[in-house]
């Protein structure tokens, strides 16, 4: 059986704990216990998680961050898992599942428990702006419930190996990875803080209620303020094929390599050259996976130039006016056809060329995953410079609704840099329109505009100052 | 649209056109910085890093410019580089050298010889490494000295290979 884990890396040190054996199909595998079960099967080769529901088309890994349902398996008899953020147990059983899969075989393990919970503030995903709104917040002594659906804080914080950008005062120059060890651990110290991690939050059915599914129970919470930092999800492409096993976002393919050690494969082709595929190709070679080209259908590179000159200079080709037109193999990927554009973004036929690979990462952008303000009945608008549907807010990051707060990429896509200052300023409004925090609070929130402020007032800024012209309206 | 948009290389004309090729004279005294960051971008380490302020940015969305003059060679705006975009040229010893950012494996040894690469990815020529530092755990880069014969690759070597590891 093949293993596909990164044992030697130049910037990680992987902790994968002990070895827990677990069936695929009654076929035994090993895993550990720092993974999920999707990253333990893709460990061992696995690239057809399901079936598709209708037309029962294979269905790889897509965006291993629990966004999408491309794997969802059956585990211990129940269905619709979703394999890539449910952690690995010793003696799991784990089958494909075949479209929408039967229902469980047995209910007990599904036995689960109702509890209600109060805090002044809940706040909704534990990446950068989630973390960060709670410890600003907490300074204040708020009473603060953070519910995270993944079994490890920090979002997507935690797979980004690379040095960050932004202003030395905000850790530019420290690495992803260590500016979120740094913010989990204060939220983990505040003793005012709750974490519900491998939680759900599912519905907001009243005001001020949030209705979570925990790991074994159901809470209501409910709070006087709720921040909402759920996040981006990355889009999809059109492209025949484009659902072929071994087609996945550029995420999923740091998510494998970064949290847990997987290689997303032997020979990759990247599509969209902006800062995502540029950084994603560049970790990829550092995890020993050879990066062929990257195609970019704009006539520029979207990413920072520096960005792009890491993988120029390690023999990485950056094709611009190039798309993918399919994807081609039996079962899985074993190419991508690729074809130039002209200067309508059509492709010039003649000029179709077969790559073979065996996986096809797509960074064409993050769009924010706004489900829960929708629930709420917040006012939202679709705003494409800031990554798609955004809530309308004022200054203090509060939207439509009275005491519902956004902040992060749920915002508007941008960066971990600008999400952690978004987090401060919706936890600071929050503990300030409560009456827990006065002055003090008020000038550190107007000393964090200005400093993100000043982060989007270059050229590169120009298309996130346009977007937010039009949702910071009210 | 400049041409480094599309192809994600800057030329050496282009770089000296913008001033941030240090010269022969300045070379000759000791190791300096040299900066291949060349876009507006919203990012400063180096700039407040430095421990003599020979990097000039007058405000954050400006690109860095180094003063030849003021800059001592220390290395601490390399380590600190997010884009790895800043190199240390010197001629002052017996060979020229070069000294690039690296965070890939296998790891070089002080000794080894080195392929050295340009910045289209191309094999340049070879070097023997005789620096090497390990940046303290916070940055993890490793900044790797190379001694070369032909001074023509301190301009154009950017990245490196060990051989026979």
């Amino acid at each position: 059986m093949s293993d596909l884990r990164i044992h030697n890396h130049p910037i990680l040190k992987y902790v994968r704990g002990n070895p827990l054996k677990f069936y695929f199909e009654g076929d035994e595998r090993i895993g550990y216990e720092s993974e999920t079960v999707g990253a333990a099967l893709y460990a061992t080769g696995l690239r057809e998680f399901s079936h598709s529901f209708k037309l029962d088309r294979p269905r790889g890994m897509f965006c291993a961050i629990g966004q999408c349902a491309s794997c969802r398996m059956r585990v211990d008899g129940v269905p619709n898992i979703r394999t890539c953020i449910t952690p690995l147990k010793e003696n799991m059983r784990v089958e494909r599942q075949m479209g929408a899969g039967d229902k469980p075989a047995n209910t007990s393990r599904a036995k689960t428990y109702k509890k209600d919970l109060e805090a002044d503030i809940v706040i909704v995903g534990g990446g950068p702006a989630g973390l960060s709104a709670a410890i600003y917040a907490a300074k204040f002594g708020a009473k603060i419930i953070l519910v995270d659906r993944f079994p490890k804080l920090g979002g997507q914080l935690i797979k980004q190996t690379h040095k960050f950008f932004g202003s030395r005062k905000h850790d530019a120059g420290t690495r992803g990875i260590d500016i979120a060890e740094r913010l989990i651990k204060q939220v983990e110290e505040s003793p005012e803080t709750m974490i519900l991690d491998e939680s759900e939050a599912f519905g907001y059915y009243e005001p001020g209620m949030i209705a979570v599914a925990g790991k074994d129970t159901l809470y209501k919470i409910k709070a006087k303020k709720i921040i909402m930092a759920t996040g981006a999800a990355e889009k999809a492409l059109l492209f025949e094929n484009n659902d072929l096993p071994g087609v996945y976002g550029a995420g999923a393919a740091q998510t494998l390599m970064n949290t847990y050690g997987v290689k997303p494969g032997d020979e990759i082709i990247m599509v969209g050259a902006g800062n995502v595929g540029v950084i994603v190709t560049y970790q990829l070679l550092q995890a020993g996976v050879k990066v062929k080209m990257i195609v970019e259908a704009m006539p520029k590179i979207g990413a920072y130039f520096v960005h792009a000159a890491k993988v120029r200079r390690m023999g990485v080709p950056i094709l611009t006016r190039h798309s993918i037109l399919r994807a081609y193999g039996n079962g899985q990927v074993e190419g991508a056809t690729i074809v130039q554009l002209d200067d309508n973004w059509q492709p010039i036929p003649g000029t179709e060329k077969d790559v073979d690979v065996d996986g096809i990462a797509i960074s064409v952008g993050l769009r924010p995953t706004y489900g829960l303000l929708n629930q709420a009945g917040v006012k939202i608008r679709f705003v494409p410079e800031l990554g798609g549907h955004v809530a309308l807010r004022n200054r203090n990051l509060e939207t439509s609704v009275k005491d519902i707060y956004v902040a992060g990429d749920i915002a508007g896509i941008e960066e971990a840099s600008t999400a952690i200052m978004e987090g401060r300023i919706a936890g600071l409004s929050a503990v300030i329109d409560m009456g827990l925090a006065g002055k003090e609070a008020e000038e550190l929130r107007e000393s964090v505009r200005e400093e993100l402020k000043e982060l989007r007032a270059g050229p590169f800024g120009t298309r996130i100052r346009q977007g937010l012209e039009k949702v910071e309206v009210l | 649209m400049e041409d480094y948009e599309k192809t994600g290389v800057v030329t050496l004309d282009y770089l000296e056109k913008l001033g941030n090729v240090p010269s022969e004279e300045r070379l000759k005294k000791g190791p300096v910085a040299m900066t291949e960051c060349v876009q507006d971008i919203p990012c400063n380490p180096c700039f407040e890093v430095c421990p003599v302020k020979a990097i000039e940015m007058p405000e954050i969305n400006h690109r860095p410019i180094v003063n030849f003059d003021k800059c001592i060679g220390c290395t601490l705006c390399m380590q600190v580089c997010p884009g790895l975009a800043i190199f240390m040229l010197d001629k002052s010893k017996e060979k020229p050298r070069v000294t690039i950012p690296y965070e890939l494996l296998p790891m070089p040894e002080r000794g080894d010889s080195v392929v050295l690469i340009d910045r289209n990815g191309n094999d340049m020529g070879e070097g023997k490494v005789v620096g090497l530092l390990f940046p303290d755990k916070k940055y993890r880069s490793a900044l790797v000295t190379v001694e070369v014969d032909d001074e023509r690759l301190l301009y154009e070597a950017r990245n490196l290979r060990v051989v026979g590891k």
